[in-house]
């Protein structure tokens, strides 16, 4: 592990109290190639935490892990002091941690209001007209359409449903895996000032895969940075904005 | 600067399409005339003909004139259909799809909203308008007949489609549990003289229980291995039947299955039965009846237990696997369950059929069960519009009494001849009508999917826009 941790007075504070997530020396496997190489991170209850890292890195393999699919061959994965390294995926979904994957995956034929019943499936429908009205109010343009198929619309309707789908559920934990993918800078910002007002407002931990690393990193709390498996710098969001090396490899072109 | 001829060009691009260019159709048509006629010549023109010990050359241009009389019509008709559906796709939709749509209730809910109350009644009232047309009981025997057929398919075609329709699981072999349900009938009655009304629901969990048996190894296959998989199984189940002549009498069949009674009154002739019981005359026709109106109560059980079942999570869990399996385990649904229950409820209602099946004919054997059963169910669901209640029942009615009604289309004898039996075109004219389906309704008849739940008021765009679920 060449974990060169930039020393920050949030880790330090971390520290002191119990991860909600905890993920130690985690080693993915796809076949024979392995795509995680021990991998360290926690995410403490009401933090934003962005993971930034280039195609390829395996971001979006350790975002699955946590969730059982791959499963991790090596390491340890807690979740609120309970080991969900062994678990089945719906089983650590049952656990408040929800997941808006890469690709959005809502179910294209079913509406926007169905899709959101599918995110508050399991527990049970008891609060669900008091979410779906807290969710119309954080995405008004759902509201509109409650009644319209998933796939008929737009890709920044699909991720505002994705992410409203998970919050369906009450996570204590949302993992949101690229949600600016394809998306018009104008959307983005909408979305990014969304997952800001939820952390804010509702307390929400949210951990967060993106490519998009000048927009995730000055929304996060904290940071880490993947490299080919491996977590290589970790800190404050604005310390790693500051960084150089990360400036260089991932934030040349200028987003200021 | 050169705005105005981009705007003229665009214009004439848009009209274009609406034109329909008779000229290059007449050509076409011409040309696909033709090349029926290249085809006749080997297949139609020339027929041999057995006289004695002599062979004889009988030509048959008339009828290859025909062909390529009717080839030529219809292709005209089709770049009729063809431009027409241009120019409409071609007009500019008015609503966006990024402003909220303000559909119309579709075609198919304003017919449905009148159709489903008027087949409903045309299935309650059948035996009855069969009897006043017929005029009498013993001429209405046949359409009964053809009704309880229809029907069978119907409830089958409902019950495949809660897996195939409704979960996405693409399984061949649906017949095995309908063998399932008939079998275990003829088994329980003759052997431990069991009533109908006990083995009825007791087919249904033993064919439910084999759906679990096919669903626990399947459940990591989807698509075209599923497919292969469950198309093994219905031979397994088939092949057991056939060699496991201790149990089951092997081809041969179980014969003397015993009947339905009325709620234990049989329906026989003597003191007891149920024409002296009600004081009728007795009559063979009320048996039919009996059993028609069982297999409407089994088919509209199986369909109102559909659409309950679409309503609670566990329908809409089926559903969301379908639409993309990955999403639903992160969303905290149990995957294995879903399509374990899937699999056992879609085999219970074949296994219902199945039993359904035993008592009416009163005899099972093997060969009822084969392949071409799966596939016709398969081709009933699929044509239906997957998913789709009404649909399915639309699809059973043309493919299981359409063939029967070629039967009777004796004019065509007039046309091709006295030798000519529609009948034997059966296959074909099935193949032409699922060509012709792929090529205008590509995703079954009625290809909406009902939202099952709908807020305020109902909006509704077309399937044809929104992709197929994958994963």
């Amino acid at each position: 592990m060449s974990t060169s941790a930039i020393n920050s007075s949030s880790t330090q504070a971390g520290a002191a109290r119990q991860p909600l997530l905890s993920v130690r020396g985690v080693k993915t496997f796809y076949g024979n190639i392995i795509a995680l190489k021990g991998v360290d991170m926690d995410v403490h209850e009401g933090e934003i935490v962005t993971l930034i890292g280039a195609n390829g890195a395996g971001k979006s393999t350790l975002m699955m892990t946590i969730f059982g699919n791959p499963r991790a061959r090596e390491g340890r994965i807690t979740f609120g002091g309970q080991d969900i390294t062994k678990m089945p995926t719906h089983e650590i979904a049952r656990l408040s941690i929800a997941q808006s994957p890469e690709g959005r995956r809502i179910f294209p034929r079913m509406t926007v209001f169905e899709n959101l019943q599918m995110g508050a499936s399991m527990n049970g429908l008891a609060h669900f007209d008091q979410d779906l009205e807290r969710v119309c109010t954080l995405f008004p343009r759902l509201k509109e359409r409650l009644n319209q198929r998933g796939g008929t619309l737009s890709g920044g309707e699909q991720q505002m449903l994705a992410i409203a789908r998970a919050l369906m559920s009450r996570p204590k934990l949302l993992l949101l895996d690229e949600p600016s993918l394809g998306l018009a800078p104008l959307i983005v910002k909408q979305i990014f000032s969304i997952i800001k007002e939820l952390n804010e407002r509702d307390g929400m931990t949210v951990f967060l895969v993106e490519q998009n690393a000048y927009h995730a990193l000055r929304l996060a709390h904290r940071g880490y940075v993947m490299v080919t498996g491996n977590i290589t710098m970790s800190g404050t969001g604005k310390e790693l904005l500051e960084n150089p090396q990360v400036k260089a490899a991932y934030l040349e072109g200028g987003h200021h | 600067m050169n705005a105005p001829p981009i705007a003229s060009a665009s214009t004439a691009q848009v009209a274009a399409p609406s034109r329909f260019d008779f000229g290059a159709a007449l050509k076409d048509s011409f040309i696909t005339a033709l090349i029926t006629l290249g085809l006749s010549i080997p297949i139609l023109a020339y027929k041999t003909v057995q006289n004695g010990a002599e062979l004889f050359l009988m030509s048959r241009w008339g009828l290859v004139a025909i062909m390529c009389a009717i080839i030529f019509g219809l292709r005209m008709l089709q770049h009729a259909f063809m431009a027409t559906r241009a120019a409409r796709q071609a007009m500019p939709d008015p609503h966006q799809a990024t402003e909220a749509v303000h559909a119309e209730p579709s075609a198919y809910q304003k017919v449905s909203r009148f159709a489903i109350p008027f087949f409903l009644g045309i299935a309650l009232a059948f035996p009855l308008l069969v009897y006043v047309v017929q005029g009498g009981l013993n001429e209405s025997r046949y359409w009964v007949d053809l009704g309880i057929l229809i029907l069978t398919y119907v409830m089958l075609g409902w019950g495949l489609n809660i897996v195939v329709g409704l979960a996405g699981l693409l399984d061949l072999g649906y017949v095995a549990f309908y063998a399932v349900g008939a079998y275990s009938y003829a088994l329980l009655s003759t052997t431990f003289g069991l009533s109908f009304w006990i083995c009825l629901p007791l087919a249904g969990i033993l064919a439910a229980f084999w759906g679990m048996i096919l669903g626990f190894p399947v459940l990591r296959l989807r698509g075209d291995y599923l497919a292969i998989v469950t198309l093994a199984f219905g031979e397994i189940v088939r092949l057991v039947l056939i060699n496991w002549t201790d149990l089951t009498n092997g081809g041969a069949g179980i014969s003397s299955i015993p009947r339905a009674t009325f709620f234990g009154l049989p329906f026989t002739a003597g003191e007891g039965g149920f024409a002296s019981t009600f004081g009728l005359e007795f009559n063979g026709m009320h048996r039919m009846i009996f059993l028609y109106y069982l297999i409407l109560a089994l088919a509209l059980l199986t369909n109102f237990v559909t659409m309950r079942l679409r309503r609670l999570p566990i329908g809409r869990a089926w559903e969301a696997l379908r639409e993309d399996e990955i999403a639903c385990r992160s969303l905290g649904i149990n995957t294995t369950n879903t399509k374990l229950t899937a699999f056992a409820i879609g085999a219970m209602f074949g296994g219902f059929a199945g039993s359904f099946f035993a008592v009416r004919q009163g005899f099972v054997s093997p060969e009822s069960f084969n392949f071409l059963e799966s596939a016709i169910i398969l081709a009933i669901v699929v044509m239906g519009g997957m998913g789709s209640q009404i649909g399915v029942a639309i699809a059973a009615l043309v493919l299981v009494g359409g063939p029967e009604m070629l039967r009777n289309l004796d004019f065509l004898k007039a046309v091709f001849g006295q030798g000519f039996d529609p009948n034997e075109y059966r296959l074909l004219i099935f193949g032409m009508g699922m060509v012709a389906m792929m090529v205008w309704r590509p995703r079954g008849l009625i290809s909406e999917r009902e939202p099952s739940v709908i807020l305020k008021e109902r909006k509704a765009i077309s399937g044809s826009f929104v992709k197929e679920g994958h994963g």
